[in-house]
Order: C-alpha cells, then sequence, then structure tokens
C-alpha cells in the first residue's frame, strides 16, 4: 500500500462512477451514436448494399421532401400535433380529477384502484393499435344508432347547445370539446400512469395543512386551489411531460406508421429519418415552450 | 331522504313534545339538528349525495374501462352466425370454443407464449438490475458532472426510440466494433436476427422505458435512511455487497413495481419486438399479422373464401384475450403489493 493515498470522497467518486458506468456506456454507444447516425442519414441518401451502407450528403433533399413534395406529411403533422395537444390536456384534467377521487376513504376503494390500474396494463404496446382499428366495435354501433334511430349522447347535446349559435369560434370550440368527451375512453386509457404519479403526489401533501386550513374556516373548493393545486404543481409539469411523450411514442400514430412504412417497406432509410427528425424537433419544441410557461406558474415548497 | 327526513320529524316532534326520548341514539340525530338550526341535516344530505355522485361516477369509469374486455370476451365465445344476428348483444345463441381452438393455432399459442414469458422475464430482470445499480449510483454517490449524466437519463425518457430506430436498425444490421470483424471474416455480423443486441441494450440501459426506472428507483433511494448503509460499512462489508444485502433487499417495493411496469411493457411491446426479435415467435408480433394469417389459413383448407371482416375481428378479440389472461393472472396475484408500493411508496417526484 505504498501507493499514492487516494482520499474518501475521491474513492466514492469513483465508485459511483463505477455504478453507473452500465448507463454511460449505453447512453454512449446506444442512444448518441445512432442519434448522431439518424441525422447524419436525415441528411444524406442511403444506399445499401451487402457489405454495408453507403451515405451521399444531398443538401437538405430529404427535408425539402417532406415539406415540399410529399403530399400528406404536412397534414398529418398539423393534425397529429393538434390531437397531442388537446389529448393531453384532456389526460391531465381526467386524472388529477381521477385521483383526487382515488385518494378519498370509501368503501371498495381498492377495487375501483385495481380496476384504474389494470388500465395500464390493457393500453400499452399493440393492444392500443388494436382497439384502434376496432372496426366491429364501430360497425355495430354504427347499426345499432341507425336501427334505434337515436343518436349519441354528445351529438344530442351538440345539436341542443349549438341551435342558436351562429358564431363560428364558438362552434369549433364546442366541437372540439364534444370530440374530447367522444374520445373520453382513450383518455382513460391513457391516463394510468398520470393517475399514478398525480396520486402519490397527493398523497405526499401533509394532512396538518388541510387540518389549519379547516380551522382557519377554509371551504373545502378554497383548500383545493389555495392547498392541493399549488403543492402538485409540479407534478403537473412532469405529467404533462410525460403525456405528450407517451402519445408521442404511441403505435397508432399516423405519423409513426408512415415513418416505420418509409423505412421497412420503401428501405428508403433517408427520407424515414429526416421525417422522424422533424417530428421529433417539433415535439420537441412543444415540450420546451410549455413547461417553460407552466415552470411560471409552478409553486416549490421546498 | 328528504321526504323521509320530513315525517319522520313530523312523527318525532308529535311523539316527543311531552315524552322524555326513549332511544336516545335515534332521536338524538334530530334533537342536535334542530338544535344546529337544520344544518346538521343539510350537511349530512350533502355528504351522502356526494357519495352516491360519486359512486355512479367511478362506476361509469370502471365500466368505461371494463366493458371492452367483457365485449371482447363474449364475441369471442360466439359462433360466427350470431355477429350477424342483432338479437345476440353480450350473451352467444350458439356457444363455442371454437374460435379459441383456432387462435391458438394461427398464433401458435404454446410457442409463442413460452416465447414471451421467458424473453420478458429475462429482459425485465436485467432491466431493474440494471437500473437499480445505476439508479442507486445517481442516489448515494458524488462525483464530478452527476448533474450533466443525470440531464442525460432525463434525456433517454425524453428521446423517443423512434428516432433512433433507423440507425439502430442499421447499426445492428452491419454490426461491428471498430472494425475488427471486417477486417476476420470480410463481413460485418448481422446481429438483426439474434437476441444479442436487445439483450446488450437492456444492459446499457437503453431497454424499453429504462430512464423511467432509473428515474423511480433513484427517487426511491434517496428517501432510503443512510444509516443501514453505515451500519454495513463500518461491519466491514464492501460497497458492492452492501448495495447487493441492504439495498436491494430494502428497495423490494419499488423493485416489484418496475418489474412489473418493465414485464407488461415487454409483454405487448411491438417497436422492439419487430426492431430485433424477428426471428423469434412473440406474442406481440404474432397477433399483428394475425389477420392475413387467418386469410391464407381459410383459403387453404376452404378454398376460395374471403374473410369477413366481422370474422376477421372476432377472431382478433379472442386473440387480444388470449394475450392479455396471462397478464391478468399475474396482476392478480400481485396486485395488492403493486397497488399499495406505487401509491404510498413509490413514485415520488
Amino acid at each position: 500500500m505504498s501507493k499514492k493515498r487516494i482520499g474518501l470522497t475521491n474513492r466514492r467518486a469513483v465508485t459511483g462512477y463505477l455504478f453507473i458506468l452500465p448507463f454511460i456506456l449505453g447512453f454512449l454507444l446506444f442512444m448518441v451514436q445512432p442519434l448522431f447516425q439518424s441525422l447524419k442519414m436525415s441528411l444524406s441518401d442511403v444506399n445499401i448494399s451487402t457489405s454495408g451502407f453507403a451515405m451521399t450528403w444531398n443538401n437538405f433533399y430529404n427535408y425539402i421532401k417532406a415539406f415540399t413534395i410529399d403530399p400528406e406529411f404536412n397534414r398529418m403533422l398539423a393534425t397529429e400535433i393538434s390531437t397531442m395537444i388537446y389529448q393531453s390536456l384532456a389526460t391531465i384534467v381526467f386524472s388529477f380529477f381521477v385521483a383526487m377521487i382515488l385518494n378519498q376513504e370509501f368503501k371498495g376503494r381498492a377495487l375501483v384502484r385495481s380496476i384504474f390500474f389494470l388500465a395500464v396494463i390493457l393500453s400499452s404496446g399493440v393492444l392500443v393499435g388494436i382497439e384502434y382499428n376496432n372496426s366491429l366495435m364501430a360497425g355495430l354501433k354504427d347499426t345499432i344508432e341507425k336501427q334505434g334511430n337515436s343518436n349519441g349522447i354528445t351529438d344530442v347535446l351538440e345539436k341542443i347547445l349549438l341551435a342558436g349559435q351562429t358564431n363560428a369560434a364558438s362552434e369549433k370550440v364546442f366541437d372540439k370539446l364534444f370530440e374530447i368527451i367522444d374520445s373520453i375512453y382513450d383518455v382513460a386509457m391513457a391516463s394510468g400512469i398520470q393517475i399514478i404519479i398525480f396520486l402519490s403526489g397527493l398523497q405526499n401533501i401533509s394532512p396538518s395543512m388541510y387540518e389549519a386550513a379547516d380551522m382557519e374556516g377554509c371551504t373545502k373548493w378554497e383548500s383545493l386551489w389555495k392547498i392541493t393545486v399549488p403543492m402538485i404543481s409540479p407534478i403537473f409539469l412532469v405529467c404533462w411531460i410525460y403525456t405528450i411523450i407517451d402519445f408521442f411514442m404511441k403505435t397508432d400514430n399516423q405519423i409513426m406508421e408512415k415513418i416505420n412504412n418509409v423505412m421497412i417497406v420503401q428501405l428508403n432509410y433517408g427520407f424515414s429519418s429526416a421525417m422522424a427528425w422533424i417530428y421529433f424537433i417539433v415535439v420537441m419544441l412543444l415540450i420546451g415552450i410549455s413547461s417553460l410557461i407552466i415552470k411560471k406558474v409552478v409553486y416549490y415548497y421546498e | 331522504m328528504s321526504d323521509e327526513g320530513k315525517t319522520m320529524k313530523n312523527i318525532i316532534q308529535n311523539t316527543t313534545q311531552n315524552e322524555q326520548p326513549l332511544e336516545k341514539q335515534k332521536i338524538g340525530f334530530w334533537e342536535r339538528n334542530e338544535a344546529s338550526g337544520g344544518i346538521l341535516l343539510r350537511e349530512t344530505i350533502k355528504k351522502y349525495a356526494l357519495s352516491i355522485f360519486r359512486a355512479l361516477l367511478l362506476f361509469g369509469m370502471c365500466f368505461l374501462i371494463l366493458q371492452p374486455i367483457f365485449n371482447k370476451i363474449a364475441v369471442s365465445f360466439m359462433s360466427e352466425r350470431d355477429l350477424y344476428d342483432t338479437t345476440v348483444v353480450l350473451i352467444p345463441k350458439h356457444f363455442t370454443f371454437d374460435n379459441y381452438k383456432l387462435t391458438a393455432k394461427l398464433l401458435e399459442y404454446s410457442t409463442s407464449l413460452f416465447n414471451t414469458i421467458w424473453v420478458s422475464a429475462l429482459v425485465s430482470i436485467i432491466q431493474v438490475f440494471m437500473c437499480a445499480l445505476v439508479g442507486y449510483g445517481f442516489a448515494r454517490f458524488d462525483f464530478p458532472f452527476k448533474n450533466f449524466w443525470f440531464f442525460c437519463v432525463l434525456l433517454v425518457i425524453i428521446i423517443p426510440p423512434q428516432t433512433i430506430s433507423t440507425s439502430l436498425y442499421l447499426h445492428f444490421h452491419y454490426f461491428d466494433i471498430f472494425g475488427i470483424f471486417k477486417a476476420i471474416t470480410g463481413q460485418s455480423l448481422n446481429l438483426r436476427s439474434s437476441m444479442l443486441p436487445y439483450i446488450l441494450m437492456c444492459l446499457g440501459c437503453m431497454g424499453l422505458k429504462d430512464g423511467l426506472y432509473i428515474f423511480m428507483i433513484r427517487q426511491y433511494f434517496r428517501g432510503f435512511p443512510y444509516e443501514l448503509e453505515e451500519a454495513a460499512y463500518v461491519d466491514g462489508c464492501g460497497t458492492f455487497s452492501t448495495f447487493m444485502k441492504i439495498m436491494l433487499p430494502g428497495a423490494k417495493p419499488i423493485l416489484t413495481s418496475c418489474f412489473l411496469f418493465s414485464f407488461v411493457w415487454q409483454w405487448t411491446d411491438s417497436f422492439y419486438t419487430e426492431l430485433f426479435l424477428g426471428k423469434i415467435k412473440m406474442l406481440s408480433s404474432e397477433i399483428s399479422g394475425i389477420a392475413d394469417r387467418l386469410q391464407t389459413y381459410l383459403t387453404l383448407t376452404l378454398g376460395e373464401r374471403m374473410v369477413t371482416q366481422a370474422y376477421e375481428q372476432q377472431i382478433l378479440a379472442t386473440g387480444v384475450i388470449m394475450i392479455i389472461i396471462p397478464l391478468i393472472i399475474l396482476y392478480l396475484f400481485v396486485q395488492k403489493q403493486f397497488v399499495e408500493s406505487l401509491t404510498t411508496t413509490g413514485v415520488k417526484m
């Protein structure tokens, strides 16, 4: 032991690095490297041969193609992004609401909780895509509606509410609102993890705060806005980001389908990675801007 | 409630005006109500109304989640005739197991189920163990650039694997380490048809949603008492054996949750499965091609016959039921630990 002595802090630092070494290696090999490669690919023509693949620079042709030549990409991007925004909003509100209810004491709470967490299982992977394409159920619904000559509740409501309206803007708002209500099933299935996150956040709020507020004559409604919402606001941010990413990675996403299709069927690697990058950058911008806005309102207790 | 309340009130008023209350418990409520000037009654009604409203709401939402499953189960037992019969809604008229038999054949159920079980179990064990290592490293040690690396973890959560799928695909198709293989054999290795790339990725914490597990485990370890670790060090336990003997058993709840998440997500994942495990028959990849296989099967056995869409959907529904049944059985067994660990100790952001 004649070597230079290493201090405890340094030794701890080395051990720490050893612990996270798998992550560093994995990150560099399977994330940074492919990321750069895919960026490079998106900027070039990729030629595949038996011995490997060659890339030639082509002056942003893939990007230009995606925006100007491809007939459906722009439209798809716009629809997907707008659907993403309003569905994520609906998911956040819904999951917060459900978490509030599940946090209360009532009979059969364990059962209800486990049913809601069941949604986490049922809304993963391929199952979502299958549910989405379920034309049998849609067909059944159509025939039933035709035979019974009845409309969905939302249709009726829409007619009533829109009867006296001639304003185009409010009509649009209502349309979106009803679209959300109609897609409540998707929202409920997508909010499994968010409910868990909100629930654990709600349970971390100390009950003495509510007691104090109660003593001071605060109503339940007031304590919701003055205690629960500020205390849980950091979690809103986390949930918001998580929801957007979750939506981004769904298998029934039109753009993702197109990207995979271009890659596997048409073997056009350059174009598919260019589209993936455009989509990725748009979503990152969305996340960045919205989290900056949310960060302004978030309240950190500690 | 309110009607009953009024009549009750009248009776009580009539009978108790001159007499002493016989049953203190029962009459107590109304007396207290009168003493409070009707507030008590109002509050009680409000309480019950709220809980009835809540029960209705929860029932509706649970129904929303469960209904598709019930529907699929019902459809899966129907014979094809029942699908076109408008009088049949949920209970099949011609009860049959044929759908299950056919679907099992189309999915090659025993093979793919077995494959899915061992692949999912292997992958999730590796994932959880590696993420526990990394999460522990982040939670307990101080080292230079720690924040930078943790930022990278967050980046892994945020960057969707689809962005890099194209290059990963090619990367493993022409796999090589600094050109060594090419120099020896003259060709790069095609690793895409084996499981090795995926295992490598899981070892490097880049599997399905690994960033999330690292994050969750780190948060859990951060709230873990330091004393246990210190006691172990004082007694001469090394860093790694402390981790194995003290920290891992202590983190059981969060590890169980992560394992379950990982197992379930791996079970139903189609993205990585199609990218890396193309040669291995897995349930999730089999189900996505089931419609085509049904068509071929029917043409082979019955000659020229188009598959109607309803029948196709029926087989698909049966397939989905067969895929989620093992998961639901698993969930029933560990449901209590799962829900409790997640809601009490689990995800602390």
